[in-house]
């Protein structure tokens, strides 16, 4: 264990550098806002840039897998819990502005909204997905559910899949911005199943080679 | 030549005067009587519904939209698909000088100078909702030409139908247009009947200003109670047709966008709700001002509902 040797103070530092960069957009966004300085739209503003930060954060949790595949150091990992919970964190923000300051005392069309609004629909499902993940991010947790916990935790593909399906479906038309983020995320799901195609088009070789032979 | 001389003498109110003048006629129709006694300061209170318009719907009490917001947060997709897009791009779109085309089904067509276009009329105010698709909406003091005191110096004939209307479309000008959000160039029209009514306007300025080139410099339409993107900018080409012209929202996604867009909440715009809107208005900030709901017809029912009697307003939405 990490405490019998002591405190390793440059992780200290990294972690809490990595917690005031994730923390920086909900205070800037925040500090706007009181300020008046969101626009004319204050709360379409605030909607957008928390749903931002939102995906950004799923796909950079998402992104430390491949990245220790292609760097090949396991620090990455380190970091994956925290982006993780920040991304639910920015999630949650992102519903409650939904939630309290848009729709606000039009309550009634809340469950209309979640029911018949696919985008809405598949957004609230996909912060629905990240409750799970999050209550189960701590090591007790993890260590309870044992294999569970990795099966349990590949939901974070489909809420990343669903995220994005989400911005998808509420463009007008431009839709640029959410096809870069589907981009990143299909270049993720490449890199991390690119070993696995490898073994199993390895091993369709030797089943062939040995068809062959036989 | 100095900018000023460029300024229509009907453009020169101050705004101060003017914001103060429109709050007179606010509150006049709000309450004739206060007027009458002297109390011309009242203040006018926070945006409630049912929408408090003159009878004839050429203005409203409610509280107006800030000229920075008015200014600020527009959709111009020739200028980029963000809200603050235009206000940063607009400033390239060359206005003077403006050439109108009219075609089509009319007695006079050709290609004229704005200014010849404009010539003879005088310019009337008009503070009119302006209701966004998207779910938030405005209140704007425009200034402006009614359409069909324009439309009928060209003598339609009988075959005209609809009127169809064109933006500029400039590749050099417009840095928006290298992505094609839209099939350019943007498209719009109106029936008849709603070319020809008295809400409908053909505008040339907001708050007393010349039209702001991100607001759709110099000439746009403004149907109050249709939503935002029947209202086209920066006009350059008016048809008289015979047929129902195609129009640039319908041609992207049919089933979103339809020809006529009346502001209805009883329809929904298939991937969101159009029952309610965020009221951009008023002076402090919007973070938690409350949603209202939306009107039939923007709150002009009772100026434009006759023209769709009979008609399934679920079918032609």
């Amino acid at each position: 264990m990490v405490l019998s040797r002591g405190i390793d103070w440059r992780w200290v530092g990294l972690k809490a550098l990595a917690h005031i960069l994730a923390l920086l957009p909900a205070a800037w966004l925040i500090y706007r806002a009181l300020q008046d300085q969101l626009g004319a739209d204050p709360i379409a503003a605030l909607t957008h840039g928390t749903g931002d930060w939102t995906l950004r954060l799923l796909l950079l949790g998402l992104a430390m897998t491949p990245l220790r595949l292609v760097l090949k150091h396991s620090w990455p990992i380190r970091f994956r819990r925290l982006i993780g919970l920040y991304a639910f964190f920015y999630a949650s923000l992102h519903l409650a502005v939904y939630l309290f300051l848009d729709l606000g005392s039009y309550w009634a069309q809340i469950g209309a909204d979640i029911l018949k609004r696919p985008f809405i629909t598949v957004g609230f499902t996909a912060w629905l997905l990240l409750i799970p993940l999050a209550v189960t991010s701590n090591h007790w947790m993890m260590r309870r559910l044992k294999r569970n916990w990795q099966k349990l935790h590949r939901l974070v593909y489909a809420t990343g899949i669903l995220g994005v399906l989400h911005y998808w479906w509420l463009v007008k038309s431009d839709v640029r911005e959410p096809l870069l983020y589907a981009g990143i995320l299909a270049l993720l799901f490449a890199i991390r199943l690119k070993p696995r195609l490898h073994s199993w088009l390895q091993s369709r070789r030797a089943a062939d080679h040995g068809q062959d032979t036989a | 030549m100095p900018a000023d001389d460029l300024i229509l003498p009907s453009e020169i109110t101050p705004e101060s005067v003017y914001r103060r003048r429109r709050e007179l006629i606010g509150a006049g129709l709000a309450a004739p009587l206060m007027t009458l006694a002297g109390c011309t300061e009242a203040k006018s209170p926070v945006a409630p519904n049912p929408a408090r318009n003159s009878p004839d719907g050429f203005s409203t009490g409610e509280p107006k939209t800030r000229f920075e917001d008015v200014t600020g947060y527009n959709n111009f997709y020739e200028f980029g698909t963000g809200k603050a897009d235009p206000a940063k791009f607009a400033h390239t779109l060359e206005t003077k000088p403006w050439i109108v085309t009219v075609g089509g089904e009319a007695g006079l067509t050709g290609s004229f100078h704005l200014e010849n276009f404009l010539k003879g009329h005088a310019i009337q105010d008009r503070i009119y909702r302006l209701r966004c698709v998207e779910g938030w909406s405005m209140v704007i003091p425009w200034q402006g030409i009614p359409l069909a005191d324009i439309l009928k110096r060209f003598k339609p004939t009988s075959k005209a139908k609809y009127v169809a209307f064109t933006t500029k479309a400039d590749y050099k000008q417009m840095p928006g247009m290298a992505y094609n959000s839209i099939d350019w160039p943007y498209r719009e029209g109106l029936r008849m009947d709603e070319a020809l009514n008295p809400l409908t306007l053909l505008a040339t300025g907001l708050y007393g200003r010349p039209m702001p080139n991100q607001n759709g410099a110099p000439l746009r339409l403004v149907v109050p109670w249709k939503y935002g993107f029947k209202s086209i900018k920066s006009i350059v080409r008016i048809d008289f047709v015979e047929k129902m012209p195609k129009t640039s929202w319908n041609m992207l996604q049919p089933d979103e966008y339809g020809f006529y867009s009346n502001v209805n909440p009883a329809v929904d715009h298939p991937r969101w709700s159009q029952a309610s809107e965020r009221r951009i208005a008023g002076t402090e900030s919007k973070l938690f001002a409350k949603r209202i709901a939306t009107l039939p017809f923007n709150g002009y029912a009772a100026q434009v509902a006759g023209m769709y009697k009979g008609m399934d307003l679920r079918k032609w939405f």
